[in-house]
């Protein structure tokens, strides 16, 4: 046990180490001049030779990256080319709300799409289950930037029960709670329908019914804790496209986390921050799937780690 | 007859959205034309669609958005589809180091949330047509790798590939002549739905600014140019919205079809 989770957390290792080294070439995929990009084209020799300074790109790229990885250890992202700030101050902001925001879509997916998914596959056929995968169909086919905009105008314009945008209000959570959680729901629901039904057709379901159990406890005690398995696996990989989502969420609702941060970065073509947002939420990607690889051996002893 | 309506819905719909993208600039006559008189002019029979902030036809910009998606779509899938399975299939044909070193790349890519990605390489390569299919298509081959290699692996060991061995094959014309056709149904149902997610992004990079350059439509675009408009104007928000999500859950339920059709297990990525 022991050895399979040292090994698992060897190769997160790698993938991490890997995407450090993929977000530092970001910035030379610049077309042109890094340094032109971010202050026009009518800078002052003595500035553009400043910043590059500043950005160490007078350096050859291999001490560049050693530079670049020693900071990382430190903790030190480079300073943002607008206010001059450490990005890792900036991203220390910014983080708590994103993963407020990203929990809150989370569970609000999990407590729609567990119980859809089961009533649909214990009804199954049914105008129930119709609905359900109706609404998964629609959940995933759904742009999060056009949901938004639409709960924005029924909910906070016409009916002016939540704020149209911010992050002050308990209230002001909702809304992109729902626009970031409801694909997510959509994929869960369809999952956990699947594997409902394939543990209802197992042998022990029918023990279970036979030794006069009622079909609340043999759905919810006996079938549910086995149909977990693979929809535990699918919320880590679906993780990413939360955490990816969040970006465009946030821009719509004005939230202030990471994902808006990226895209005011962009604008300002602050690529020290770009870099920072991005490698921050990867790196969150690969911690939380790597935790969910070790739970999942630990819900279930039969999975060995690879 | 309802079934059969049902059935023949996405094809409709993507029939439609192919003719429009290819068909559009010749229908819309004036996607461009800013008309001040008819800012924000709700639908009515002239103006099916109103017209936006500057007095430009939505129906037009629409048309013309179509394409935007079509092409972006298209040349997502066919660009990440090729290089990712000839990559993928390499590796697992190759096997020893250099499979070892392209699975290691496949899981880094893999670590990044994909739109994330495509967003920061959007950002950072300007914003442009071909940007935006570059960007997608970088985030996007990793899919088509990891499929491609898993089936080379599990069929290299077939009889017939040890017979063609036998008889002389040289290896590039084994992998493209006896491996890779048998390996063509997941990739497809994964392209399928490669369609649906690169319409979405691309209309996502530019609801953020980071797609095709204005005054080019994209659905995208309207959509965030309309959100300002919405309590006055809900039209310019409902409309390219609407396109997006059609077009979206026809490519979705024909992979899901196809994915039925050609017996592939196992969710898309």
């Amino acid at each position: 046990m022991l050895e399979q989770v040292s090994t698992r957390l060897g190769a997160a290792l790698v993938v991490a180490l890997g995407v450090c080294t993929l977000v530092f070439l970001l910035i030379h995929l610049v077309p042109g001049d890094p340094v032109e990009a971010m202050l026009g084209e009518s800078a002052q020799p003595a500035d553009r030779a400043a910043l590059r300074a500043s950005l160490g790109l007078d350096r050859p790229l291999a001490e560049q990256y050693r530079r670049y990885l020693s900071g990382l250890l430190r903790l030190d992202l480079g300073r943002s080319f607008q206010d001059q700030r450490p990005v890792s101050e900036i991203l220390g902001e910014r983080l708590p709300a994103t993963l407020k925001l990203a929990t809150a879509a989370l569970l609000l997916a999990l407590l729609l799409a567990v119980p859809l998914g089961v009533f649909a596959a214990r009804r199954r056929g049914s105008p129930v289950d119709a609905g359900a995968m109706a609404f998964s169909l629609i959940g995933v086919s759904m742009p999060n930037f056009w949901l938004g905009p639409l709960l924005i105008l029924v909910f906070s314009l016409w009916l002016g029960w939540t704020p149209v945008s911010g992050s002050d209000d308990p209230a002001s959570l909702v809304l992109p709670a729902v626009t970031l959680g409801t694909a997510l729901a959509a994929i869960l629901a369809r999952m956990v329908r699947a594997s409902v039904l394939e543990v209802l057709g197992e042998d022990y379901i029918r023990t279970a019914r036979a030794k006069g159990l009622s079909e609340p406890a043999v759905l919810w005690r006996h079938a549910l804790r086995n149909a977990w398995l693979p929809v535990l696996t699918l919320i880590g990989m679906q993780l990413g496209g939360l955490l990816g989502g969040a970006v465009i969420t946030e821009t719509v609702f004005a939230w202030p986390g990471v994902g808006s941060l990226l895209v005011e970065a962009i604008q300002a073509r602050d690529f020290p921050v770009v870099q920072g947002c991005v490698l921050l939420i990867s790196l969150v990607y690969v911690l939380v799937n790597t935790l969910t690889d070790l739970a999942y051996a630990g819900v279930d002893p039969r999975v060995a780690l690879r | 007859m309802q079934r059969r309506l049902v059935r023949l819905l996405p094809f409709a719909v993507i029939g439609l959205w192919a003719l429009t993208a290819l068909l559009g600039p010749l229908l819309a006559t004036a996607p461009d034309r800013i008309d001040l008189p008819r800012i924000l002019a709700t639908p009515s029979p002239g103006l099916p669609l109103g017209a936006d902030d500057l007095g430009r036809p939505v129906l037009d910009r629409l048309l013309v958005g179509s394409r935007t998606s079509f092409v972006v779509g298209i040349g997502v899938v066919a660009l990440s589809a090729l290089v990712g399975s000839l990559i993928g299939a390499a590796a697992g044909f190759a096997g020893g180091w250099a499979d070892l070193m392209i699975v290691r790349l496949i899981d880094v890519f893999l670590a990044f949330p994909g739109i994330l990605l495509a967003i920061a390489l959007a950002g950072i390569l300007g914003p442009g047509l071909g940007n935006v299919i570059v960007a997608l298509s970088v985030v996007g081959w990793v899919g088509y790798a990891r499929l491609a290699r898993a089936q080379v692996l599990s069929l290299k060991t077939r009889d017939h590939v040890g017979a063609a061995r036998a008889l002389g094959v040289q290896p590039p014309r084994l992998l493209l002549r006896h491996l890779l056709p048998l390996a063509l149904a997941p990739l497809i149902v994964e392209a399928t739905f490669g369609i649906a997610a690169a319409v979405i992004a691309e209309a996502g990079l530019s609801f953020l600014g980071l797609g095709v350059q204005p005054p080019t439509a994209s659905w995208g675009s309207m959509i965030r140019d309309g959100v300002a408009y919405m309590l006055v104007a809900p039209h310019l928000v409902l409309a390219p919205g609407l396109a997006v999500m059609l077009v979206v859950l026809a490519v979705n339920l024909l992979g899901d079809r196809l994915r039925d059709r050609l017996d592939v297990r196992g969710a898309p990525g």
